[in-house]
């Protein structure tokens, strides 16, 4: 079991070798992801937003550095807190907003909502709304990459509660068995909805699940970019040359609710606090200013950029229509003529 | 024409369709090394090799998982579950995943994938391994459901589920693998969602599907011994399910009798009295009346399976009742 030492991969580094335009790259999308979920939080609350509404602010690192960490042409698979990840992968933010508004323009045509968002063009395999039940779907399809003898790579992300789920343990099992060019990704917030991971199991290094199966396996920062594509990197090395699937449990932290109606009674306020104090944007804006790559005029803009684009993107979602109703039958099949039951 | 078992026209399709189309691969417990728990991918490993024809662990719901992942990925993965009752660890994968990819993502991603194995009792296996899930999956939008009764059909169809854009589930049975049956040689497809009017007739319209159209067939010919001349429905897909040809029928004949293994309740014989009462109501002269496995889970002893499955007594007491005939 040795050689696939599961050794814990933490801490800060010591220095960064990622230039200029990648930190500016990661600022600039995660300040896009954050202020985007901020507007669509206040957007549920008006109730322009409908449904369910998981929020990703906080974990934007994950986001962020994972994708400067692969190629265009690879993958990403993930749960239904999802709507940074068509965004980071170069989907313009205003199908993520018209998506959340039900709207027919929406990146899954008003039919996926807050949980379903999906692109094809931007090798986005969707947002998955049944705990764990897209760990199996990363594999199948790192699967069909390895059998096409494409090097393509998979990033499949899920939650910390999705390691309890079975079809976990049957994907991973299997993923390893036959080298699948997948990397797992456990964003753990520490809360699965309302319940802490030390509640659910005597096993709480959540990294430690891939030694079960001899997956290489790390535990990882996820309040940083550099130390998020540094995993992420590494385990794509490794993938596209053969050598299977990793598994990273990054640490990250949620500041809002599992979902907008999400009372936290489960947390303290100053726990909150804590972890608000290694904010992601924080930290890549303060190594940013710390070699002077941008100065308060630079964040000013960024800021101000940002902010138009989240308002083009509402403008858009507002005036778009919602589908209309022979929309109801179309998508379902495949097969255009479908002999639906209509009473 | 030459005459061969189910197993050997599954396997037919099977090898047919993967020589055809490189994306084509079968998935399962046994499918490989073992020869199929069945028999049913006999030499296929010698033939595709271990990129193509993959045993896994015994993990139903990752390896279904793994193929909609795959299918999603522009593959067009055969996922075998030994039976269907061991496909209840993966429904999730099949009804949350593969009948709701192309909705869910607004038409970017299909599932191209065929979930097939057997269904349905099979001898003397007791409750779990008993079970016939056709209308459960039939419910289902985003799936189709085909259920063949021979040979023939099974080739024809499962070449046409291989090669649709849609998941397809597709129920075999035990106890048919070893049927025998004219299958015409080379290349032939079967539209899924076409029934068979398998012998015309005038008296009343007999209903079924899968290895009990056995049953209701060998029912008809009892009856025909005592002039009754009923028009026999191979339905051959349970979704979508051909009531244009039932409802026709019924109103030539004017009487309904449907066979079906699964239990009576929320069952394709309830859907399919549905649409009769609805469409046909005037050309009804009897109730419809239909024969299933009784409301219990189905067990062990013979004296217990006996009065449980349809059998040729019971349709033939059916058919009985829907033309006012004594017993």
């Amino acid at each position: 079991m040795e050689k696939t030492a599961t050794k814990a991969k933490s801490g800060k580094a010591e220095k960064t070798d990622f230039p200029k335009e990648t930190y500016l790259w990661w600022y600039e999308q995660m300040l896009l992801m954050r202020r985007f979920e901020e507007k669509a939080g206040q957007l549920y609350i008006q109730q322009k937003i409908r449904g369910f509404c998981h929020l990703y602010i906080g974990q934007e690192a994950i986001a962020a550095g994972g994708e400067s960490a692969i190629r265009k042409t690879d993958r990403i698979i993930t749960a239904y807190r999802d709507h940074a990840h068509p965004i980071v992968r170069g989907m313009h933010p205003k199908y993520v907003m018209a998506e959340l508004f039900a709207k027919a323009t929406g990146c899954s045509k008003g039919k996926g909502g807050s949980m379903h968002m999906f692109s094809k063009e931007f090798n986005f395999f969707g947002g998955h709304g049944i705990v764990g039940g897209q760990v199996p779907l990363g594999a199948g399809i790192a699967f069909a990459d390895k059998y096409n003898n494409n090097d393509n790579v998979t990033l499949c992300l899920m939650g910390d509660g999705a390691v309890r789920q079975g079809a976990l343990h049957e994907a991973f099992n299997m993923a390893m068995l036959w080298k699948l060019p997948v990397i797992y990704i456990i964003e753990n917030n520490n809360y699965a909805m309302g319940t802490s991971v030390e509640r659910t199991s005597n096993v709480h290094d959540l990294y430690k699940l891939g030694s079960a199966y001899e997956m290489p396996s790390f535990q990882v920062d996820g309040m940083r970019c550099e130390t998020v594509h540094e995993a992420v990197a590494e385990a794509a090395v490794r993938a596209r040359k053969g050598g299977g699937p990793t598994l990273l449990e990054i640490k990250t932290y949620r500041y809002r609710g599992h979902s907008m109606s999400d009372p936290g009674t489960y947390r303290s306020k100053e726990e909150v606090e804590e972890y608000k104090k290694l904010d992601p944007i924080e930290q890549v804006l303060a190594t940013l200013k710390k070699n002077k790559w941008i100065d308060d005029k630079g964040v000013e803009n960024m800021e101000a950029k940002i902010k138009a684009l989240v308002e083009e993107s509402v403008k858009f979602a507002e005036e778009s229509p919602f589908p209309t109703p022979d929309e109801l039958y179309k998508d379902v099949y495949a097969q255009k003529d479908y002999p639906y039951i209509t009473e | 024409m030459r005459t061969i078992e189910f197993r050997e026209a599954l396997r037919e399709a099977l090898t047919e369709e993967m020589r055809r189309d490189e994306k084509v691969f079968l998935m399962g417990e046994e499918v490989a090394e073992y020869n199929g728990a069945y028999k049913v991918s006999k030499g296929m490993l010698a033939e595709f090799g271990a990129k193509r024809v993959i045993d896994t662990p015994i993990a139903e719901l990752g390896f279904a998982g793994i193929g909609v992942g795959a299918a999603m990925n522009g593959l067009r993965p055969v996922i075998e579950f030994m039976t269907f009752n061991f496909s209840l660890v993966a429904i999730d994968q099949v009804i949350n995943s593969a009948a709701k990819m192309m909705s869910m993502s607004g038409g970017q991603f299909s599932c191209p994938i065929v979930f097939r194995g057997p269904t349905a009792s099979a001898g003397m296996l007791s409750s779990q391994h008993s079970q016939a899930f056709e209308n459960w999956y039939a419910n289902c939008p985003g799936l189709k459901v085909v259920v063949p009764s021979n040979p023939a059909d099974a080739k024809g169809l499962l070449k046409s589920a291989i090669r649709d854009d849609d998941p397809v589930i597709f129920m075999e049975s035990e106890q048919m693998y070893g049927d025998k049956g004219e299958v015409p040689e080379g290349e032939y497809l079967i539209p899924i969602g076409v029934a068979d009017i398998r012998k015309e007739g005038t008296d009343v319209t007999v209903v079924s599907f899968g290895k009990i159209f056995k049953v209701a067939t060998a029912a008809v010919k009892e009856l025909e011994k005592e002039g009754v001349n009923a028009e026999l429905i191979d339905l051959r897909s349970v979704r979508p399910i051909d009531y244009d040809t039932i409802i026709n029928s019924v109103k030539k004949t004017n009487r309904l009798v449907i066979v079906e293994e699964a239990w009576p309740l929320a069952s394709i014989s309830a859907d399919i009295a549905f649409h009769v009462q609805k469409k046909a109501f005037d050309h009804l002269d009897a109730p419809v009346t239909r024969v299933n496995s009784a409301d219990v889970p189905l067990p062990y002893a013979p004296t217990l399976i006996e009065p449980a499955l349809p059998n040729v007594a019971r349709i033939v007491k059916a058919i009985k009742e829907v033309m006012y005939a004594s017993a």
